[in-house]
């Protein structure tokens, strides 16, 4: 499976069935962090529902310094 | 005891959105040599609330290591998150929804949309249209703009919490160009202003807060300085000391009404 992840094509092998796997799969699990899927902002509380299917575009964020 | 009672320190705080400050200093959390000297630093500062930018995260990066987060625990601390480096009211708004997500529902933030990538200067109309949409979504808005008084109420009227002028560019450390505006501003305003870019020593920030000003927020001339720690430091003492000129009221200014602080009579001559 192909997904864009901010910005950079990742290929995933298995693929992650829930946005709930790809986070564990990038480590990011227990992590500060956002996610878009598609434009749309998928709320913490959804990550295990929320499913990844080839294509989609995903943008993950976090709070860094800044002024 | 010569200094002001803690009842008048109290009574005292700078109150945004309904919640209440201790630290009229509002400091940037970008730009430090690393997490630990951004830490001592805004301790330093004594402020309550820092900024924070949203960026992508680095993925793939060692799990492990230190983040902004560990250094500056949002328990700690109130998050600011900012829309920094946005130059439409799209990726603004965009943004910050992330921001609020990111932080649980916190609805506190500080808009910026940026027209120039050269000087940074405010784009006021992107400006008021993220506002626009973001205070009808619930956000409570802190936002930067230029320092023209009608654009400063326009964005009042659509129901920002704070109004931050700049004092002049961000990161210029130029100080206060145009007290004047500030000043239509300020008499008009009936939320917070601060002053929000362009301090950039001790006195700039003790000059805006003589001038009425709720707050000020800074982050480069704390980060750049030579001694950062120490000049946050300053920067504490300057907001504190220019907010109690303020309070105490300045004598007038008096061109050549020479009066001396001396007794004129029992002179030995």
């Amino acid at each position: 499976m192909n997904v864009s992840i901010n910005g950079a094509r990742r290929h995933f092998d298995p693929p992650p069935a829930t946005i709930a796997d790809l986070v564990r799969e990038l480590k990011l699990e227990g992590k500060r962090i956002a996610v878009e899927k598609n434009g749309a902002i998928v709320p913490k509380s959804r990550y295990a529902e929320t499913e990844v299917a080839d294509g989609d575009r995903l943008e993950i964020v976090g709070a860094v310094g800044g002024g | 005891m010569n200094a002001p009672d803690d009842r008048t320190a109290l009574s005292e705080s700078l109150v945004i959105a309904g919640r209440a400050y201790r630290s009229r200093l509002l400091v940037g959390t970008g730009k430090y040599r690393d997490f630990a000297q951004t830490r001592e630093a805004i301790v330093a500062s004594g402020a309550d609330i820092v900024t924070v930018a949203i960026r992508r995260t680095n993925i793939g990066q060692d799990p492990t290591a230190p983040s902004l987060l560990d250094a500056l625990p949002p328990s700690e601390f109130t998050y600011l998150p900012n829309s920094a480096g946005c130059y439409t009211a799209d990726d603004a708004v965009r943004t910050l929804r992330l921001a609020r997500e990111l932080l649980d529902g916190h609805r506190l933030a500080k808009l910026e949309v940026l027209g120039d990538k050269d000087s940074l200067y405010p784009d006021v109309r992107q400006t008021l249209k993220a506002a626009e949409t973001l205070v009808a979504e619930g956000f409570e808005l802190m936002v930067y703009t230029s320092d023209d008084p009608i654009v400063a109420r326009e964005l009042e009227q659509i129901g920002c919490v704070a109004i931050m002028p700049l004092a002049s560019l961000i990161g210029s450390g130029m100080g206060i160009l145009n007290p004047w505006n500030l000043r239509l501003i300020l008499d008009q305003a009936k939320v917070p202003v601060l002053v929000d870019a362009g301090v950039g020593t001790a006195s700039d920030a003790a000059i805006a807060m003589e001038l009425g000003c709720a707050g000020v927020l800074m982050n480069t001339a704390i980060a750049q300085a030579a001694d950062p720690v120490r000049m946050a430091r300053a920067m504490k003492l300057a907001v504190e000391a220019g907010r109690d000129a303020f309070l105490a009221g300045r004598m007038p200014r008096k061109f050549y009404a020479a009066s001396p602080s001396s007794p004129t009579s029992g002179l030995i001559s």
